[in-house]
C-alpha cells in the first residue's frame, strides 16, 4: 500500500463533496436531477481511486495461513466449494450446499465451519465477533476482504441445483418480499424498483439481472465513512436495522438464504470486490 | 354403463386438476411458512425491537405475497376500506400545525430502530423518499415530488384531510403503499402530523414557494 494514496483519497473526497457545495447553490428541476447523478458518479470514480480495503486483504492473508486456534492448525486446507486450500474464484460460487456440513453455507459461514474443524474453535468462539468497530479489528472482516479479494474479475456462477440450494434461494426470495415491523419495510421496499434512491443514494432493483449483478458484485466494500471493511453478512444485518426488524443473527439460516437469492440473481455479473463506498 | 365411466373419468381428472391447482398454492403457503419460521430461528431482540416485529398483520401479509406486482382489485379495495377505517383524526379538528417544525420532522429520520434511544422523538424522514422544497436538494425519489403540494391541489380543508389521513395511513389510499403508516404505528404523534401537515399544505410554507 502506497503511503500517498490515502492524501491523495482525501484530496479526491474534498474536490467531490466541493462539487456538491456547488450544486447545493443551484434550484432543481428535472435538468438538474441529471445533473446531480453525474456529480454522484464523480464522487464515486473518486473514491475508486485508491482502496485501503488492500489492508485488510493483506491482513487475511496471513490469518488464513496463520496457524491459530486450540489445534494450532491454519485454514489452508478449508474447502470453499472447489475443494481445499482453493480460494482463487470460490467466492463466485457462494453460497453453495456442503455435504460435510450437510448445509447451504455462504462465505462467512463457511469459514465458522473450517475454524471449527480445523482450528478447533468452539461455533461460539468462530462467531464471536463478526463485524470490526472503532477500536477493534476482527479477523472475519479480513479472512472475508482476502478471499473475496481472490475471485475479482471473475464471474459470479452460483449453481443453486441441489435440493437445498433450491429451497435456500425459494426461502430467500420469500424473505426478500417480507414486509413488517412499524415502518412495513421489507428489502422490496427499497429495492424492488428501477431508478429509486434514499436521498442521493441511488438503489439497485434487486430483482433485476443487471442491477443485482452490479451491487452483489461490489460487496465486501470498504466504507468511507466508518473506516471499515463490510462484508456481505454485515449488508444485510444494517438493513434490516434500518428496517425496523429485531437484529439479524451472524451466519443465521435466513441470512444464507437470503445470500442465495441475491448471489443466484447476480449470475453473470463479473465480481469486483472488495469495492469502495461512500 | 359406459356413460357412468366416461362420468367417473372425467371426475377423476377434475379431481387430479383441482388437487394439482390446490397442490400449487400450499406449496406456496408452506414455503412462506418456512420462511417465516426460519426468520423467527435468524433474528434476535435488541433494544427496542422485540421478535413481534415479525408478526404480520393481514396488510403486511398481503402484500408481502404480491412479491411485489399489483393486487387482485378486490383485495386491494377490501384492505384501502379496512385502513382507512384506522385513520383517527383530531378530535378538535385542528389539521395544521407548525410548517417549521414539520420541516425538521422531514430532515430527520432517527427512530424505532434498535439503534435508537426509545424515548427520543422520532422523525418523519420525508426527504428520504420524497422531493419537497426547493432548497433541499438531498431527496429520494421513492415517493413522488411534493413540492408544491398545497399550490398544486388547492389550498382546502379537504386536502389537509386527506393529507392528514395518508401521513396517518397512506395505504387507506393506495394498499401495498411504501411508505409507513405513521399515525397507525404510533411512529409519529398527532402534533408531529399536523406539522406534517402545514409543510405540505401552508401557503407559507417553502414547500409551496
Amino acid at each position: 500500500m502506497n503511503r500517498t494514496k490515502p492524501a491523495a483519497l482525501g484530496i479526491a473526497v474534498a474536490a467531490a463533496l466541493a462539487a456538491f457545495g456547488v450544486l447545493a447553490q443551484k434550484p432543481d428541476d428535472h435538468l438538474s436531477k441529471s445533473t446531480t447523478v453525474q456529480e454522484i458518479e464523480k464522487y464515486r470514480a473518486a473514491l475508486g481511486d485508491g482502496n485501503p480495503a488492500e489492508l485488510w486483504e493483506a491482513r487475511g492473508e496471513d490469518l488464513w495461513k496463520q496457524k491459530r486456534g486450540p489445534r494450532n492448525a491454519s485454514l489452508e486446507q478449508c474447502d470453499l466449494g472447489l475443494g481445499p486450500g482453493v480460494v482463487k474464484g470460490a467466492y463466485t460460487v457462494l453460497p453453495r450446499y456442503f455435504a460435510d456440513s450437510d448445509k447451504v453455507e455462504d462465505l462467512e459461514s463457511r469459514l465458522v465451519t473450517c475454524m471449527v474443524n480445523l482450528q478447533g474453535f468452539t461455533p461460539e468462539q468462530a462467531k464471536k465477533d463478526p463485524f470490526g468497530g472503532p477500536g477493534k479489528k476482527v479477523p472475519m472482516d479480513a479472512l472475508v476482504a482476502y478471499i473475496t479479494s481472490s475471485s475479482r474479475g471473475m464471474k459470479m456462477n452460483v449453481a443453486g441445483n441441489h435440493p437445498k440450494e433450491q429451497e435456500a434461494y425459494n426461502l430467500g426470495k420469500e424473505i426478500f418480499f417480507f414486509r413488517g415491523g412499524p415502518h412495513d419495510f421489507g428489502c422490496v421496499t427499497c429495492h424492488g424498483s428501477d431508478n429509486h434512491r434514499i436521498r442521493l443514494q441511488d438503489l439497485p432493483n434487486l430483482t433485476k439481472t443487471a442491477d443485482a449483478q452490479r451491487a452483489y458484485t461490489s460487496w465486501p466494500a470498504y466504507r468511507v465513512s466508518q473506516g471499515e471493511v463490510r462484508s456481505f453478512q454485515w449488508r444485510l444485518n444494517d438493513c434490516f436495522r434500518q428496517q425496523r426488524f429485531p437484529e439479524l443473527e451472524f451466519v443465521s439460516p435466513a441470512s444464507i438464504a437470503l445470500t442465495m437469492y441475491l448471489a443466484k440473481n447476480s449470475n453473470g455479473g463479473t465480481f469486483d470486490a472488495p469495492s469502495i463506498k461512500r | 354403463m359406459k356413460n357412468t365411466k366416461i362420468l367417473a373419468t372425467a371426475a377423476v381428472v377434475a379431481i387430479a386438476a383441482g388437487c394439482a391447482h390446490m397442490g400449487g398454492s400450499d406449496d406456496a403457503a408452506a414455503t412462506r411458512a418456512k420462511a417465516l419460521a426460519m426468520m423467527k430461528a435468524s433474528f434476535k431482540e435488541h433494544g427496542q425491537a422485540k421478535l413481534d416485529r415479525l408478526d404480520q398483520d393481514e396488510l403486511q401479509k398481503a402484500c408481502s405475497e404480491a412479491h411485489g406486482q399489483p393486487l387482485d382489485k378486490d383485495l386491494a379495495e377490501r384492505l384501502e376500506k379496512a385502513q382507512l377505517a384506522t385513520v383517527k383524526y383530531p378530535a378538535d379538528g385542528k389539521l395544521m400545525g407548525d410548517w417549521k417544525a414539520g420541516e425538521r420532522l422531514a430532515q430527520t429520520g432517527v427512530g424505532m430502530q434498535y439503534s435508537d434511544d426509545p424515548k427520543a422523538p422520532t422523525g418523519g424522514n420525508c426527504y428520504a423518499c420524497h422531493q419537497l422544497t426547493k432548497a433541499e436538494l438531498s431527496f429520494g425519489t421513492i415517493g413522488p415530488s411534493l413540492y408544491n403540494f398545497g399550490k398544486v391541489r388547492g389550498f382546502t380543508a379537504e386536502m389537509q384531510k386527506y393529507a392528514y389521513g395518508k401521513v396517518y395511513n397512506p395505504d387507506a389510499f393506495s394498499a401495498c403503499s411504501s411508505m409507513p403508516r405513521f399515525g397507525l404505528h404510533g411512529i409519529l404523534t398527532e402534533k408531529q402530523m399536523q406539522d406534517v401537515v402545514a409543510l405540505l399544505m401552508d401557503p407559507e410554507s417553502p414547500v409551496n414557494k
